[in-house]
Formats: structure tokens, C-alpha cells, sequence
């Protein structure tokens, strides 16, 4: 088999991935990837984001060994990949500072961008903010009724917000006006896209700003315990921190990964979010790749208690690596996740992401069916402060 | 009658080229048929259809609202080939359809190709679809004897617009600015500028036509006098469904009438 590290090929991911975007972005698109390649390898560049990720980020994240969760599961060594304590309290600055850097060598002022929950939006607005960019953030009017504080920490950090009332009023009806909005000024405009979807080379791209997580997770735990993982498991919604943390470890063979997305109420119920575990192949926001669809091809809304996971399609990347059976993929229920979320906060004094909790859910079964001296990596890709408000509200309590 | 006869007769007239979009199946497929057939038959040469998708991230506002329209109604692929096969059976008149990739993906592209011709629709317009992804597609629809009719823009590249006229039959289509569809108050000089730009390359090989933005009379005597074989009407005519949905009777009569402005001004001046 040949190394699963050298895709993207010409675009694609085996047969996943593409470029389905309308003629007027096909220049753009190629001057991105052109512009891109000159620069990843550029020391000026890689001096610059090194900077920022230390300095600014804050960056190592520890990998924290969840002793009190493992001794009650009694089974695997658990490790947390601490993305929550990156700056902004989650994975997506790792992203936003390295596309928004990129942005600038391009030359480009306007930095549009799109938010389901906020954080990629926050973190757009981060980015932009110290660097000295003008931020929009497209985001659907549903999401900003459900999100208000991520509304007001965009504006406080300079970014203007568009509401979005087309569709379903959520993330893909945001990507959709991002897109129209890139189409229209694409000669000014820079499109900083929050996951691994998308045309190419944005999968490509925002895998490589992520892959950080995965390469400090290599060395730390290879400081700590002398070898690698058993396991690793990361939440998956459009799938940048997952593929983040899987992407250094995709030929170690012995490693094995988890992609869990999110079941909402049920795969059963049609109110999920889970893409590839209950998709079809489809072609959506310019890539192939699974997505929630009907017969005819029309994309779904989806449904979860996380925003982060709601999401009707994935990273073709993930489609691969799925297709070849390299990664496992799984969902987790909205209760489920729910209950990783209490248990977590109680016994290790971490309050996780909705998005994460999905992964700790997962990871729980796992590790209790695993040897003592085994190790899984679990990837607490965000912090769930944004998240108290939902929490409350399931357990019946106002805030 | 094919596309590329239709373009041949009214170049022999004189004429440039009205062509009529309309979102298929707004508000119902039964008053969508009688759309069509009105802007048929008040002087439309061709008619392009779109099969509504829930995601048409190249349309402005006015044309997503019709596609949510016509998806709330019911509207499936197999609904607008009826209205295809419904609309050639009485009128002689070219069909493009108009519609996003992932219709014909989900469907199987062979498929959908094969149902197509079937329902002799005469040509396909795939705005998501680029070049680079469309060498089965362009293959498959040849058999079928369906024009591939792709999209240029204002910054389409010399090199690029070869590459794309060799994957291209029926008309090539000129978006006219860089956005989305929906009306613009005037042609601006960049449409003018690239009209003239393309011309050479499609002058006695392939009929040009412009899209995007024309909703007057004057636009389109303005990108036919300068050298554009054909103008393509569309959010005009979507607006007219929108603004008229409880009345029929007035959406018909105003219909009919844009359509009969806009098709005058094709004419050659006198």
C-alpha cells in the first residue's frame, strides 16, 4: 500500500475531494494553492507562525494523563491532548492564525469567514485582530440566537457579523452565503475556512496548520510512557481536530483511531448528525465526499446538542480514510455526550466542549474493554464554558 | 430542435438569442408548466430550467427563495423531466436544464444523462461544475446527444477559455460580473470589455451567451450589440413568480409581457 501521508493527489483523496466550485473561483482557488506552497516551506513564514503559536497561543497544550477517569473506568491509560487550553479555548486558532497569516503574505485585507457555534468565528476574529486583518464572519441567524455570547466576543474583537437567514439559518447555509460572498469579491477577499471541507486545497491546508496537535501528542506521550498509543480518539464534525491528531500517526500501523461523530437523539431517529456512520457519497460545498442527503440529493439539516458537530457532511479526507478502513468511525448520542461532559468536569476538574465530550463518551466504552497498560489519546479539542448555557438547560437549570 | 439550430436560424434573421430561465416546479409544477409554455411561446428561443437544490451556493436570493419554493412543493428531477417531455411535445423549442452537481451524482450521472435524453432535454448547464471534475460527465452527455454548456467569467484566462470551449456545445455562457444571479441596475463596462475579449474565440465555432445580472429591455440590446449571440433572463422572470403567488391570472400576464420586451430588443434595430 502506498503511504497514506502523500494525498492529497492532484485534489483528491483517492477518489474524495475535488474542486466543485463555480467557474469564477477556479483562479482563485489555484492562486491559493500556488500561493500556499510557496510559503509552507518559506522559513520567514514558518519563523512567523512558530511565534504565534508559542508565544500567542500558548502552545505546546499539555497531554495531561486523566488518572481519576481511568482508575473508575479500570481499564486503558487515558491522556487528554489539552486543546482546550489554547488561546481562544479551543483547536481552531491553530487554523485561523496559520490561514490568516497566509492571508496576509497574499495580500489580501478582507478575511471572510463562516461560524456555526462562534469558535471558529472567535477565532477568525483572534487571528485578525492580531494581525491586523478586517474580519466578517457569516453566521445563520439560528446559530446566533443559540450562541449570543460568541456574537458579542466576535464584535468585541472587531469582527463584523452577517446574519444569515437562508435555509436552515445554520453553518451550511453560512458556508453557502461565505462562498456567494467569495464568488462576488474573490479578487480582494480571502475565504478562511474553519475545517477540513470544502475545495481543494482547503482540506489540505487547514490539515496541515492542525497536524500540530498530533505531532506535540507524539512526542509528549513518547516522553512519558517511551511509546506510542494504542488508541486515538477525536470528535468528528467537519473533522480538523481529529484529523489533526490522526494525520503524524497515519502510518503507524499499531495506532489505532476513532472518528466519532455525533448521533443526536439517535442514528435511528434521522435527528443526528453523523455523515459518514449514516451518509451517502455525495458532492456538497465543493468536495465529494459523505454528506446527509434525500434520494434526490438534497442535503438534510442536521441535528445535535453540539453545534460544532452540526455539520451534514466531512472532511473528504475522513471519506478516505474511512473507505480504506484506516480509521473507525462511530457516533455518540446527545445523552451520551452529555454524560461524558458531567463526568469529566467532576472527577478531573476539566470542563470539555460538547464537540470533545463526544470523543470522552466514545473513549470511555473503549478504554474499559482495553488492557491497564494500554494508552488512548483522547483529543479535548475545546473547553465548554461556551457550552454551560445548553448544559443548564438539559439538566432543567436556568442560568 | 437543437440548441445549435436554434442559434444557426436566428443568425440567419439577424437575431440574438432570448434566452428564458425559471426555477422548475415554482410554485407548482402545474403553474410552472404554464410559465413555461408563456415564455415559449411570447418569443423566448431557448428556455433554461433549474432543478431546484437545497445548497445553490452560485444563486443570488431571488432564485434560492424559488428553488425553496419549488422543493417545498415536492419538486424531484423526475418532476421537471415530465415538464421537459410536457413542454416539447407541444412547443418547438430548446431545453436546457439548469441545475448543481450532486442532483446528477445522487442519481448516477449515467443515469441521469440517460433519463434526460430520454425526456429530450436538449442541453445541461452545471454551474459547480468545473472542467477538471467533468470529463465522465462531458463523455457520457455526447452519447446521449445533450450540449455541455459551460460557464466562462470576466477573468477567465486565455488558456483556460480554450480548455473550456473544447469541453463545451450548445452555447458557451458568459457570466457577465463576478457574483451571483440576480439583477444589476446597469451592464457594466467589465461585461462590455469581456463580450469583446471572448468573442474571437467563439466567433463561427460557437454561439456566446451572457447571463447574470439583465433584466431590461436596453441590457439586452446592449450585450447583443456588442457582439453576443444570446442573453440569458433569468431572476427577472423568478421575481414575477414571487410577487404573484396567489394570483396567477396577473403571474401569467406579466410574464408574457417581460418576455415580449425582452425578446424586442433581440431584434435587429431598424
Amino acid at each position: 500500500m502506498s503511504r497514506l501521508d502523500i494525498y492529497p493527489i492532484d485534489g483528491k483523496f483517492g477518489k474524495y475531494g475535488g474542486r466543485f466550485v463555480p467557474e469564477t473561483l477556479m483562479p482563485v482557488i489555484k492562486e491559493l494553492e500556488e500561493s500556499y506552497q510557496k510559503f509552507k516551506n518559506d522559513s520567514n513564514f514558518k519563523k512567523e507562525l512558530e511565534y504565534y503559536l508559542r508565544d500567542f497561543v500558548g502552545r505546546p497544550t499539555t497531554l495531561y494523563y486523566a488518572s481519576n477517569l481511568t482508575k473508575i473506568l479500570g481499564g486503558a491509560k487515558i491522556y487528554l491532548k489539552r486543546e482546550d487550553l489554547a488561546h481562544g479555548g479551543a483547536h481552531k486558532i491553530n487554523n485561523t492564525l496559520g490561514q490568516a497569516l497566509l492571508a496576509k503574505k497574499m495580500g489580501k485585507k478582507r478575511i471572510i469567514a463562516e461560524t456555526g457555534a462562534g469558535q471558529h468565528g472567535v477565532a477568525t476574529a483572534i487571528a485578525c485582530a492580531v494581525l491586523g486583518l478586517k474580519a466578517e464572519v457569516y453566521m445563520g441567524t439560528e446559530d446566533m440566537e443559540r450562541q449570543k455570547l460568541n456574537v458579542f466576543r466576535m464584535r468585541m474583537l472587531g469582527a463584523e457579523v452577517h446574519p444569515v437567514d437562508s435555509g436552515s439559518k445554520t453553518l451550511k447555509d453560512s458556508i453557502n452565503e461565505a462562498l456567494r460572498d467569495w464568488v462576488t469579491n474573490a479578487q480582494t477577499t480571502y475565504y478562511l475556512i474553519g475545517s477540513v471541507v470544502g475545495p481543494h486545497p482547503y482540506p489540505m491546508i487547514v490539515r496541515d496548520f492542525q497536524c500540530i496537535i498530533g505531532h506535540e501528542t507524539k512526542e509528549q506521550i513518547l516522553a512519558k510512557e517511551g511509546r506510542l498509543p494504542d488508541a486515538l480518539v477525536a470528535c468528528v464534525g467537519g473533522g480538523s481536530n481529529a484529523i489533526g491528531l490522526f494525520h503524524p500517526f497515519l502510518e503507524d500501523a499499531n495506532v489505532k483511531m476513532y472518528g466519532i461523530e455525533a448521533a443526536g437523539e439517535s442514528i435511528t431517529s434521522g435527528k443526528h448528525a453523523a455523515s459518514i456512520s449514516a451518509g451517502s457519497e455525495g458532492v456538497f460545498h465543493g468536495m465529494l465526499t459523505y454528506v446527509l442527503q434525500d434520494e434526490n440529493g438534497q442535503i438534510q439539516t442536521t441535528s445535535s446538542i453540539s453545534a460544532g458537530l452540526d455539520y451534514p457532511g466531512v472532511g473528504p479526507e475522513h471519506s478516505f480514510l474511512k473507505s480504506i478502513g484506516r480509521v473507525q468511525y462511530d457516533a455518540i448520542t446527545d445523552k451520551e455526550a452529555l454524560e461524558a461532559f458531567i463526568d469529566l468536569t467532576r472527577n478531573e476538574g476539566i470542563v470539555p466542549a460538547l464537540e470533545s465530550s463526544h470523543a470522552l463518551a466514545y473513549s470511555k466504552k473503549l478504554a474499559k474493554k482495553m488492557n491497564k497498560d494500554q494508552i488512548v489519546v483522547v483529543n479535548l479539542s475545546g473547553r465548554g464554558d461556551k457550552d454551560a448555557e445548553v448544559v443548564a438547560t438539559q439538566k432543567g437549570a436556568m442560568i | 430542435m437543437m440548441i445549435s439550430e436554434s442559434f444557426r436560424e436566428l443568425h440567419r434573421r439577424g437575431e440574438g438569442a432570448l434566452i428564458g430561465f425559471i426555477t422548475g416546479g415554482d410554485p407548482s409544477p402545474k403553474i410552472s408548466q404554464q410559465i413555461i409554455e408563456t415564455i415559449a411561446k411570447e418569443g423566448a428561443d431557448i428556455i433554461e430550467i433549474g432543478i431546484p437544490f437545497s445548497d445553490p451556493i452560485a444563486d443570488g436570493p431571488t432564485i434560492q427563495a424559488a428553488s425553496n419554493r419549488s422543493l417545498n412543493a415536492g419538486t424531484n428531477p423526475q418532476a421537471i423531466f415530465d415538464i421537459v417531455k410536457e413542454t416539447k411535445s407541444r412547443i418547438e423549442i430548446p431545453i436546457a436544464l439548469m441545475t448543481y452537481y450532486n442532483v446528477l451524482f445522487k442519481m448516477g450521472v449515467q443515469n441521469f444523462l440517460t433519463k434526460a435524453s430520454e425526456h429530450r432535454v436538449d442541453g445541461l448547464i452545471i454551474p459547480d461544475l468545473p472542467i477538471e471534475e467533468a470529463a465522465e460527465y462531458r463523455e457520457l452527455a455526447e452519447k446521449q446527444g445533450i450540449d455541455t454548456i459551460f460557464l466562462v467569467t470576466p477573468s477567465t484566462l486565455p488558456n483556460r477559455l480554450k480548455d473550456i470551449l473544447n469541453y463545451t456545445s450548445g452555447f458557451l455562457y458568459l457570466i457577465s460580473i463576478y457574483g451571483v444571479t440576480g439583477k444589476r441596475d446597469d451592464v457594466s463596462q467589465l461585461t462590455i470589455q469581456s463580450i469583446k475579449r471572448i468573442k474571437p474565440y467563439t466567433a463561427g465555432t460557437i454561439p456566446l451567451a451572457v447571463g447574470f445580472g439583465l433584466h431590461k429591455p436596453e441590457h439586452i440590446s446592449s450585450i447583443i450589440g456588442s457582439g453576443a449571440d444570446g442573453a440569458i433572463v433569468g431572476s427577472a422572470l423568478v421575481k414575477i413568480v414571487e410577487n404573484n403567488l396567489n394570483d396567477s391570472i396577473k403571474l401569467i400576464e406579466q410574464i408574457s409581457t417581460l418576455t415580449r420586451n425582452l425578446k424586442s430588443a433581440t431584434l435587429p434595430k431598424k
